[in-house]
Parts: structure tokens; C-alpha cells; sequence
């Protein structure tokens, strides 16, 4: 520890004990995080070629992935948001009671497995599932909608599994407005509905940057949800990086195409951080 | 003074038409968020042979596929087993962690914090192929040890924001003042600092339990022929859609009701972050 301290300290007396606590977790997370994740994407330049990022980036099937990879995390971010910021607004306004109840409808599915949710989704959604049952009994429908084994099913899926990741952030801003700022806004002749939109939608855009930010970057990396609901059919980054780790063996090319979703991952996480200031853990 | 009167809205007020659509619009929401955990209950109790709903007539026979089949035990048993040492080693590695970030002065603390929550950001499908990759080479796949290095990495975050989150608040004045009161740094820490926080450790503690036993990906590529409970389950879904996985669904999902239960109760909550 005296080496070390030494080493990385200048006031190494006083500081030594808070790093000393930390080298083992530290020593845990290089060895056991650090090293194997760096070492997957040195893969991707084996033998410094670049030609795993070439068939990835150009190849038509990985550009599709990929595409619709984004498509897929864009569309569950707006429908979160579309659904958790009302939720988050009525939380963050109503009564102790209320909102404690809100939350624990909203962190029950949380921490449930996703796999259960999963199946769950499939009982519901299949062609003779509870859903389609229940619309072509009350004659809605003549044929069962299709809501499995394709994009929809992925979809609702996705959404249910990321909702909460958008609720937190935005809930914990608008706790922090000050509601007289409404009255005030009103005072002065402002409607509801303008007071809502001048002054209570920007100030609480920053939970929204951060509950997009947080939604899209997850959704990128989804795998369970994808490969039960999308029946094979859905291709997502995740399920791709599987098939070629476990079916072909791909190693260089896995790692090119995780290299790529990283890329994304931590530049939108930078974009979030640098343009619009924000801080993605959800105090 | 009508102009600073203080709403607060929805409290005792009777809430006016826009607030009724916002209370239907979130109803709605909420039944989407409960409506997959509450349909695997009637399908688990179901005494139809394959799956069927409303189910023609209720019994407990799957149940009874469930606790007599050794496949589906001993997956089990290796999952809670699992879940208890990454538990245990990833509440003491991320409670040490915790201190080290919120307390230390030290250089490169700021790559320290961004490492202890990089887990979150790197995909797990990502991580799992990575130390995949790394444990193959080791010739250790298969190993229950190898799951929950693997499942440690994955809650460390939680645990270290949890704690963390609680340490920040945590008022230095009163361990120092133990300090001056002739107690050992360490005395100070385990008798004052510790206990105080002690919610958030039990809430961290529930939370990586409960991390490590719903997780599927690190343990699918780690575990071999040896599946846990989630990739037994997913083998199920994956061959045949039939209720045995219900009735392990509705116990999960009591086990996490209970978890989330406990650690309102005994610790500071179950959201995610403070």
C-alpha cells in the first residue's frame, strides 16, 4: 500500500486509507471487467486490419442490423417518453400516498425478471392469445392482429421493460420545481396550458434529456426481449452479436460490431454529458 | 394573495377535468406495466395439459411438474446459491468502493467512478461475450464461480450508487466527533458511520439478490451444461410455450415482492438510485 500511495498521492498520509479501501473492488472490476471487455475489442483489430469493421459497416445485413437497431431504440425511447412523463408528472404532484403507491406499481415490474415479462408478453400477444381472444370475441376484430414474432411485439416489449429508466429521471426534476412558478405564471395572465408549456416543460427538460439518453442507450444492447418476441425475425445488434459468437464462431467480427455499439453507447452518453449538461445517475 | 397561493395539486382539491384525464391516461399505463405480472397467475394455477386461457379449470399440477422435476430443483438451487455469494461479494466490494469514491482525495478518483459504473453502460450482451471469451480460455465455463464473478461485475453499480448516495448524505461531523471521543478510525466507521447507512446496505443487498437471480445473459454464456433457473426457463420458452413457467413466474414474482417489501420496510427503499 506505502508503494502505491506513495506513488499516486501527494498528500499520501492523509488520502492512503479511502484508496486503500477502494484497490480490491478496483483490482476486481480491472481484472474481471476492464481486462475482458478491452480484450473482446482488440479482436476486432486482429492481425491491424481493419477488414472486420469494413464487412460490418458495409456488408448489407450488419448495416441492416444496425439500422434498424437505432430505429427500434429511437422509437422505444419516444414511446417511453410519450408514456412516462405524464406518469412522472402525476407522481412528482400527488400526495405522499399516492405517489408511494405509483411507485411501487412502477418498481414491481422493475424487478422482475425480464424473462418472466417476457413470457408473459408472449401469452398475452400470440396469435391465440389473450389479447387477439379477447378482440375477436367482442367482434373488434375478424382476423387475430399479428403482434408476435415481429417488430410490434419487440416493441411493446421494450417499452414495458425501459418505461421505469424514463419515469426516474424526469420524476426527480420535477420534483425540484418550484410550483410557484406556475401560480406565479397564471397570476400574470398565463393560461394553464401556456404556464405548462413556457415555463414547466423547460425546466423539466433535463429528466427528459436524461430518460431519452438513458432509454436509447440500453435499448441498443437488448437481447432477451428481441430474441422471444421477435421470434428471428427481429434482428437487433444483440441477438446478432450471439449468432456469431455462438454459431460462428465470429469472434473478430462480434467484437467489430461491439465495438460499434459501444461507440454509439458512450458517444450518445458523451453527447448527453457535454451538450446538454446533464448527469446520468438519476438522483 | 390569489397570486402566490401555493397549489398543491391533487391534494384535497377536487382535481379539475385536465387532472381526471391525466389520472385515466396514467391508469392505463399502469394496467400495461402490471398487466404481464398478474396473467401468469391464472395460467400457472391452470389444470388444462397445455396453455389456455381463461384456463378450463384450476389446479396446483404445475406446481407439482415444477417441485418434482430434478432439472427444474437443481437449477433452482444453483440460482439462489448464486445469488446468495453475489450478494455477499458484491455488497462488500461495492460498499468498499463507495467509501473509496465518496471519501478519497486521491488522483485519478474521477476514472475510478467512471469504472465502478461502466457496467451499467457496457450492454450485457457485450460484457457476457467478453468475459465468455476470457473464462472459455481459462477452461472454466461451467463453473457456479464463474457466474457470480460475472453477476458481482453486473450489481456492483447498484451497490456503489446506493451506498454511495447514502455516504453523501451522511453528516462527517458525527464520526469525527468519535473520533475526537478517543475511538479508532475503525471503531468510528463500524459503530457510528455503518449502522447509520445501514439501510442502504440492505437495500443494496436485496437488489443484487435479486440482479443476480433474474439474470440470464452472463449466466447463459458462463454456465454450460449447467443452467440456473432464467436459463431453464428461457430453454422452456424458447422449445414450447407451456405453464410450468408460469408457475415459476408467479414465484418469482412473489419472491420479488417480497424482496422489494423487506427492503421498504428495512431499507431505504427499492428505487434504484436514492
Amino acid at each position: 500500500m506505502s508503494v502505491l500511495t506513495g506513488v499516486l498521492g501527494r498528500r499520501a498520509g492523509r488520502h492512503g486509507p479511502a484508496l486503500a479501501l477502494g484497490i480490491l473492488p478496483i483490482a476486481f472490476l480491472l481484472v474481471l471487467f476492464v481486462y475482458p471487455v478491452l480484450r473482446l475489442l482488440l479482436f476486432s483489430v486482429e492481425n491491424g486490419s481493419l477488414a472486420h469493421f469494413e464487412k460490418a459497416l458495409t456488408d448489407g445485413l450488419y448495416v441492416q442490423v444496425l439500422l434498424a437497431t437505432f430505429e427500434i431504440a429511437i422509437v422505444v425511447a419516444v414511446i417511453c417518453l410519450l408514456l412516462g412523463y405524464p406518469v412522472a408528472y402525476l407522481l412528482a404532484t400527488a400526495s405522499p400516498f399516492w405517489a408511494g403507491f405509483g411507485f411501487a406499481l412502477l418498481l414491481l415490474p422493475f424487478w422482475t425478471s425480464v424473462l418472466v415479462r417476457t413470457y408473459a408478453w408472449m401469452i398475452i400477444l400470440g396469435r391465440n392469445g389473450i389479447f387477439n381472444r379477447t378482440l375477436l370475441e367482442l367482434g373488434i376484430v375478424d382476423q387475430p392482429l399479428a403482434l408476435l414474432h415481429n417488430t410490434t411485439g419487440v416493441l411493446i416489449g421494450m417499452v414495458h421493460v425501459l418505461l421505469p429508466y424514463m419515469v426516474f429521471p424526469i420524476y426527480s426534476i420535477m420534483k425540484r420545481v418550484d410550483m410557484q412558478l406556475l401560480s406565479a405564471a397564471e397570476g400574470l395572465g398565463a393560461s394553464s396550458a401556456q404556464a405548462f408549456r413556457r415555463i414547466y416543460l423547460p425546466l423539466t427538460l433535463p429528466g427528459v434529456f436524461a430518460g431519452m439518453t438513458l432509454v436509447f442507450i440500453i435499448s441498443l444492447g437488448f437481447f432477451i426481449t428481441p430474441a422471444l418476441l421477435g421470434g428471428g425475425r427481429v434482428m437487433m445488434i444483440g441477438v446478432q452479436v450471439e449468432r456469431l459468437v455462438r454459431q460462428y464462431l465470429d469472434w473478430s467480427l462480434a467484437a467489430a460490431v461491439a465495438v460499434i455499439l459501444l461507440a454509439v453507447a458512450l458517444g450518445v452518453a458523451a453527447f448527453f454529458r457535454r451538450v446538454l449538461k446533464g448527469d446520468l445517475t438519476w438522483t | 394573495m390569489d397570486v402566490i397561493r401555493r397549489r398543491p395539486m391533487g391534494a384535497g382539491r377536487r382535481p379539475s377535468p385536465a387532472r381526471w384525464a391525466l389520472i385515466v391516461y396514467c391508469t392505463l399505463v399502469f394496467v400495461f406495466l402490471m398487466l404481464p405480472l398478474i396473467v401468469v397467475f391464472p395460467i400457472s394455477f391452470s389444470s388444462a395439459q397445455s396453455l389456455q386461457f381463461p384456463p378450463p379449470g384450476y389446479s396446483l399440477r404445475w406446481y407439482k411438474v415444477y417441485v418434482n422435476d430434478p432439472v427444474w430443483m437443481a437449477a433452482t438451487w444453483r440460482s439462489l446459491h448464486i445469488a446468495l455469494w453475489t450478494t455477499v461479494l458484491s455488497t462488500v466490494l461495492g460498499t468498499l468502493l463507495a467509501f473509496s469514491i465518496v471519501r478519497g482525495r486521491y488522483p485519478g478518483k474521477g476514472l475510478v467512478n467512471q469504472v465502478a459504473t461502466a457496467p451499467l453502460i457496457v450492454p450485457t450482451i457485450i460484457y457476457s461475450i467478453a468475459v465468455y471469451g476470457l473464462f472459455a480460455g481459462l477452461k472454466v465455463i461451467g463453473n457456479w464461480q464463474g457466474i457470480v464473478l460475472g453477476h458481482t461485475v453486473h450489481a456492483l453499480p447498484f451497490v456503489v450508487l446506493i451506498v454511495g448516495a447514502a455516504l453523501r448524505t451522511f453528516d462527517m461531523a458525527q464520526e469525527q466527533a468519535a473520533e475526537g471521543l478517543g475511538a479508532s478510525r475503525l471503531t468510528a466507521i463500524r459503530r457510528v458511520t455503518l449502522p447509520q447507512i445501514r439501510p442502504a446496505l440492505i437495500s443494496a443487498a436485496f437488489l443484487a439478490f435479486i440482479s443476480s437471480f433474474d439474470e440470464l445473459v452472463i449466466a447463459m454464456f458462463l454456465g454450460g451444461a449447467n443452467v440456473t433457473l432464467p436459463k431453464k426457463m428461457f430453454d422452456n420458452i424458447q422449445l414450447e410455450i407451456e405453464p410450468t413457467v408460469a408457475a415459476v413466474s408467479v414465484l418469482q414474482i412473489v419472491l420479488v415482492t417480497v424482496v422489494l417489501m423487506l427492503a421498504a420496510r428495512f431499507g431505504s427503499g427499492a428505487r434504484p438510485v436514492a
